[in-house]
């Protein structure tokens, strides 16, 4: 039994259908990259897991346990924490209260503060300023802290490297072995190929709400991305 | 006229204006919710004392501190059951609903108690007084004011250093969010409302104990609170008070300069304020 | 003007419906009937008909600002009263005749309305409720103050001021009635003329230019402001012309009432939440809407009338179920059923696939 399971997931948004039968596997301690343009649908799947989004019950599984009707509230508490696409920090909370806020449904032993501040130390020095007032990338350590605060099974990151400097990118990657080294399975929604092809162990490409590639990085070639990622007829 | 007194006095009904503003304020705060039937809350709390003392024969203050509990799961679902179902982009159900419970509230309190005037019996403290050089200052408006600095202390470290402040906080800030922390918006709401019912029962208490009541003064109540709370603007719960001392100064100082205007001069202060500083006097920095 | 067709000849872009065609003529034999009703029904009808009609202007004025400028005042009652003061103090201290006081109150109703948008406006959503509500209250408290006009307790108006006024001895001796009861005619002549001006005049302001661009500052401030329409220039507008009708209303009133005081002029329940209530159980956001709401309330107020406060609690209750449950009100929910619209003020496409049939027809 996988840890977490999409099967023939479908989406809307009011009439908008933005996902059409995604199939999708998530093992015990692997990392995944979703790719894909602008608008392939990417963020609604992750919207659909945590539970932003409502879908049909038995189209996510986790852990074999149909989650899809589930509100967010319900779905961090089992152990799905969501890194949403702009952060999405809370203005009136410094540093330190927007990562206490994150264990408010669930914590655990492996992530707490301290660990947290081990992991990005900038963070400790910044504790107390309000959370808007830091750079992009210190913003989305916040925004990874909080996340990682519930000691999650599953850490959905959206989008995380979206406005952000190379150099902060790497920095905040190379949190990512630490993360896996606390027990938690990764799935990161990337529009840069390159930073989603070096992390992931698998990778899925949707195109359109749909499934159209899938594999390990070093199995994938470029020509094969590309067709994945922009259709065939695309030149 | 001595203005010393006349502005002791003001200060001190300025704190009973804050306790009626408090829960006002926190609702609104919390969930852009004004609940226009607020007044009328604070006056069925008052018959709830009342009942509580007259029947058991309870001193007001312990029966006030019986009635916290009931009117916290009075608000709390008041507020899951039929106020969580108004709060939405528009303006107009949330408004109406309580516009429409203020009502229902009003008269279902004439039906329940009549028009007459009522006061919550408090024995001696009615009407002793302590003297402060050439002040005298009534005990229960001292013991308002006291309470009403003791409510505003324990807000701020319900807001400031719990989980739960955290999350109305953070559920203020963007509700879809604090739902990915495991925040079920739909329960803070109800905790928030059932909070500020008991911030209503201590008003209540006060408002019975220090004068008449009847069924129909909820909406000049309401009226109080939501100008303690532009007043002072939303940054945070001291400035709510301080909007209450400004209005109770206003009124005060009107009252002696003519009995009639007493009332007016608070609106009016209320006016100048609004001209001169529209966010308050205190404004939230984000909003 | 009320045709408008887009460039493509294959469509066009109708406010008319089937329905609106026949409304307009059953809409004209009604005022016909409502104006033959003096000659043949007793005064104590006329009165009914009289607190129908002033309900019903004052239902589709607070109608007009809550449910198509987004303005939610609880505060008309400011207007209402000071319409009635202004007729007194003309009629009263003046001396003038009260057909002229009725436009004095509207008059100076419409003036009060500028130093109070000044204030209200800087006010949001619920807070400008609230403070509509302040400033009623300020008014009240002002107007209590006026030593002749009766402070507190109040005032009626000189005896034989309504005999005197204009019309009333022509009614008297052409339909060969009393005064008082030639008083009530021209006093429901009035209300029904108010009552067709304003559901005249807010029909035309939505199906004008105006009205599209008060539906676009409803639904979303930001974008109307980008399309060219000044939200705070548009619902000043309304709440000027709101505060007109609505002074208008509250003098006329008090010309049938004959007898003033302050907590009876600027009542809350009576010139607020009746208005409310009419609106939310008619269906806000329609014209159709608070003719239903008049009607229904009526009955009910019959209804209700022996059992006191019961009555407010239940139209509370009612208000409450209709806003949580039917937000659209009773006509919202017989016209999503039917399709119907009385008084049509959306735009409707309407398509053919033969250009031809539509060719010749003008540009609007």
């Amino acid at each position: 039994m996988s840890l977490l399971e999409t099967q023939g997931l479908t989406a809307f948004y009011g009439d908008f259908q933005a996902l059409f039968g995604v199939d999708l596997r998530l093992e015990e301690g692997e990392t995944l990259a979703v790719i894909g343009a602008n608008g392939a649908g990417k963020s609604t799947l992750m919207r659909s897991i945590c539970g932003l989004i409502a879908n049909s019950a038995d189209q996510i599984r986790f852990e074999g346990r149909g989650i899809g009707a589930l509100a967010a509230p319900d779905i961090v508490r089992l152990g799905i924490a969501m890194v949403p696409e702009g952060r999405k920090l809370f203005p009136s909370l410094s540093v330190e209260e927007n990562l206490l806020v994150g264990c408010y449904g669930r914590s655990g032993r492996v992530w707490t503060l301290d660990t947290i501040y081990d992991l990005f130390p900038v963070l400790k020095e910044r504790r107390d300023s309000p959370a808007t007032a830091l750079s992009g990338g210190q913003q989305q350590m916040v925004a990874i802290g909080r996340a990682l605060m519930s000691n999650p099974r599953i850490l959905l990151c959206d989008e995380i490297s979206l406005g952000l400097a190379p150099v902060v990118i790497r920095d905040i990657y190379a949190a990512f072995p630490k993360i896996r080294a606390g027990g938690a399975s990764i799935v990161v929604v990337e529009q840069d190929i390159g930073q989603a092809l070096a992390v992931a162990d698998r990778v899925y490409c949707l195109m359109e709400g749909r499934v159209t590639l899938t594999g390990t990085p070093s199995s994938l070639t470029r020509d094969a991305i590309h067709a994945a990622y922009f259709g065939a007829h695309t030149t | 006229m001595n203005w010393l007194d006349t502005i002791v006095q003001g200060v001190l009904l300025g704190g009973l204006y804050a306790l009626f503003a408090a829960g006002l304020g926190l609702v609104f705060g919390i969930m852009r919710l004004v609940n226009l039937a607020h007044g009328d809350l604070i006056v069925l709390a008052a018959f709830l004392v009342l009942l509580l003392a007259s029947a058991l024969g309870l001193s007001p203050f312990v029966a006030a501190a019986l009635a916290l509990p009931a009117m916290f799961a009075f608000g709390w679902a008041l507020q899951f059951v039929v106020l969580n179902r108004t709060l939405g982009k528009d303006i107009l159900p949330p408004l109406l609903v309580t516009f429409g419970l203020s009502i229902v509230i009003q008269n279902g309190l004439l039906e329940g108690f009549s028009a007459d005037s009522r006061r919550i019996p408090a024995g001696a403290l009615e009407t002793a007084s302590l003297q402060f050089g050439p002040v005298s200052v009534g005990t229960m408006p001292l013991l308002t004011f006291l309470s009403a600095i003791g409510v505003i202390v324990a807000l701020n470290l319900i807001f400031y250093h719990t989980d739960l402040g955290r999350a109305f906080r953070a559920t203020s800030d963007d509700r879809a969010t604090a739902g990915l922390m495991g925040i079920r918006a739909d329960r803070i709401f109800a905790t928030a409302t059932g909070l500020a019912m008991m911030v209503v029962t201590i008003a209540a208490l006060y408002l019975g104990t220090r004068a008449n009541f009847d069924p129909t003064m909820g909406p000049a109540r309401l009226i109080y609170a939501f100008e303690a709370v532009i007043i002072g603007g939303l940054g945070s719960f001291w400035g709510t008070l301080a909007g209450g001392i400004i209005l109770g100064v206003s009124q005060t100082i009107g009252a002696a300069i003519n009995p009639e205007w007493q009332i007016l001069a608070g609106h009016v202060a209320f006016l100048l304020v609004l001209l001169a500083r529209p966010r308050g006097l205190f404004p939230r920095a984000v909003d | 003007m009320n045709d408008h067709t887009l460039p493509s000849p294959a469509w066009t872009v109708s406010m008319r419906t089937r329905a609106s065609s026949v409304s307009a003529a059953v809409a004209l034999v009604v005022v016909a009937l409502a104006f033959a009703v003096p000659f043949f029904a007793t005064r104590a009808v006329l009165q009914d008909l009289f607190f129908i009609l002033t309900m019903l202007v004052l239902a589709q004025g607070w109608n007009l600002l809550a449910g198509y400028a987004g303005l939610v005042s609880v505060g008309q009652q400011a207007f209402v009263g000071f319409g009635a003061y202004a007729m007194f103090a003309a009629v009263s201290l003046l001396g003038l005749d009260p057909l002229a006081g009725i436009l004095i109150g509207g008059l100076a109703a419409a003036a009060l309305a500028v130093p109070t948008a000044f204030f209200v406006f800087r006010l949001e959503g619920a807070y400008f409720a609230v403070g509509t509500w302040v400033i009623a209250e300020v008014v009240r408290l002002s107007l209590a103050q006026w030593k002749a006009l009766g402070g507190g307790t109040g005032t009626s108006l000189p005896s034989g001021a309504t005999r005197d006024m204009a019309g009333v001895r022509l009614v008297a001796d052409w339909l060969g009635v009393r005064a008082a009861q030639a008083t009530d005619i021209v006093c429901y002549w009035l209300a029904l003329l108010l009552a067709v001006a304003t559901v005249g005049l807010i029909y035309g302001l939505l199906r004008s230019r105006h009205g599209l661009g008060l539906a676009a500052v409803r639904d979303n401030r930001e974008a109307a402001r980008s399309i060219g329409v000044d939200p705070l220039r548009i619902k000043s507008f309304v709440y000027l012309v709101v505060a007109l009708v609505t002074g208008l209303t509250g003098a006329l009133i008090y010309v049938q009432k004959a007898r003033i005081s302050p907590d009876a002029a600027f009542s809350v329940p009576d010139w607020t939440a009746y208005v409310i209530f009419i609106v939310v159980i008619g269906g806000i956001g329609t014209i159709e809407g608070p003719i239903v709401g008049v009607v229904v309330f009526f009955v009910l107020r019959n209804l209700l009338a022996d059992y006191g406060s019961w009555y407010l609690l239940i139209l509370g209750l009612i208000g409450i179920v209709i806003m949580l449950f039917a937000p659209s009100g009773l006509w919202g929910l017989f016209a999503n059923r039917t399709g119907i619209q009385l008084f049509p003020v959306r735009r409707i496409l309407t398509g053919t696939h033969n250009a031809q049939t539509i060719k010749g027809v003008p540009h609007g």
